[in-house]
């Protein structure tokens, strides 16, 4: 795919965008700065040229160790155009506050509450903040890079059995 | 090998051997009109489905061992089949079909994942079933093949007749607003 979006958004918002480049698959990337998603965003939705009118996947990557730690990924398609663009946005871990989208894209509201369920990631101006998966008696957020690998959460109390794989002891162990 | 108590004698009274005799006539009986008749509330919750529906229609046909007919209320059954992968999430509604379900009642666990957790050792799956509900029959597989089912099927058959059945099953019910009385 050629760059005609990562072009526009460069002309348009070039206090915004930074280090764009075209992914695996040819798909136009580029860092957005946190404040200024969903200016972005709007324009992407609105502008006659690019019609991204669908938002099919926004998720969120842990990079433990790394400042910022966290990033919200979106992935957003142009039914129009057949275009798709990759926004990724770089959020801190003391801050992890992104404004919400789902003002733009109703759809968005499912993926913002997997991203907070499962990164504690949260989103401003949300509708329904709460977590999507796991219940809410759910400590923790159990995608991050820092959450038991096996940290189970049991709901109901289990019963005592031999489990001649892992021995005897509860199922919340490590 | 022949143990001691198989060669002592054993003193009973009449009473006794005619009660046990009765007792005994009337557990089989019990237990092989049970094991002919098992109505089953699926449990289904993963990909084993497709299996189970394989088990219950006309190639397989489940309705050759008397465990034709799936009810889809628990109150209505008396064998628990849990198809399929339980999150801990879902951990509180199994238990409580479990529990809706009158005696006499029993659990098969179908499926590798019903039975241990299967790949899914990780922080929202159940570790089989047996931590939350007591299991009579383990199927293993990934999904299990419909003769496995089967074969489970007959294991808990056999199992049903060499349990102890009887006509009245429970204590008598306190009559409300008297005092119980100690039995």
């Amino acid at each position: 795919m050629s760059k005609v979006v990562i072009d526009a958004l460069v002309e348009r918002f070039p206090d915004a965008v930074y280090e764009a480049y075209v992914g695996v698959g040819g798909d136009d990337c580029v860092f957005v700065k946190k404040e200024r998603i969903v200016d972005v965003c709007r324009f992407l939705k609105s502008d006659p040229k690019m019609l991204f009118d669908m938002a099919p996947y926004i998720t969120a990557v842990d990079y433990l160790g790394q400042e910022p730690r966290f990033e919200v990924v979106y992935n957003l398609l142009s039914l129009k155009t057949n275009r798709r663009v990759r926004l990724r946005v770089k959020v801190p871990e003391q801050d992890a506050l992104v404004p919400s989208v789902t003002s733009l894209w109703r759809g968005a509201d499912w993926f913002e509450r997997y991203c907070f369920d499962m990164y504690g990631i949260r989103f401003s101006d949300h509708p329904d903040m709460r977590r999507l998966f796991m219940y809410d008696e759910f400590v923790g957020h159990p995608l991050r890079k820092d959450y038991p690998l096996k940290g189970r959460q049991p709901l109901v109390e289990e019963r005592d059995v031999r489990d001649i794989v892992r021995g005897p002891g509860p199922a919340t162990r490590d | 090998m022949a143990s001691e108590l198989d060669t002592l004698p054993v003193i009973t009274t009449r009473r006794d051997e005619a009660q046990g005799f009765l007792q005994g006539l009337v557990s089989k009986s019990l237990g092989w009109a049970r094991k002919y008749s098992l109505f089953q509330y699926p449990f289904v919750t993963a990909c084993c489905g497709m299996e189970y529906m394989t088990v219950a229609a006309a190639r397989y046909d489940l309705d050759r061992f008397g465990a034709a007919l799936p009810r889809f209320s628990p109150r209505q059954a008396d064998l628990l089949i849990v198809v399929g992968t339980v999150n801990c999430k879902q951990a509180p509604i199994l238990r409580r079909v479990y529990e809706q379900i009158a005696d006499p009642k029993w659990v098969v666990a179908f499926g590798v994942c019903a039975s241990s957790g299967g790949f899914y050792d990780n922080y929202a799956t159940v570790q089989g079933i047996d931590r939350i509900v007591p299991v009579d029959v383990y199927i293993p597989g990934c999904p299990p093949r419909p003769e496995q089912v089967l074969d489970g099927i007959m294991l808990l058959q056999r199992k049903i007749q060499g349990q102890e059945h009887k006509l009245i099953d429970r204590k008598p019910l306190p009559v409300v607003g008297q005092e119980p009385t100690s039995r």
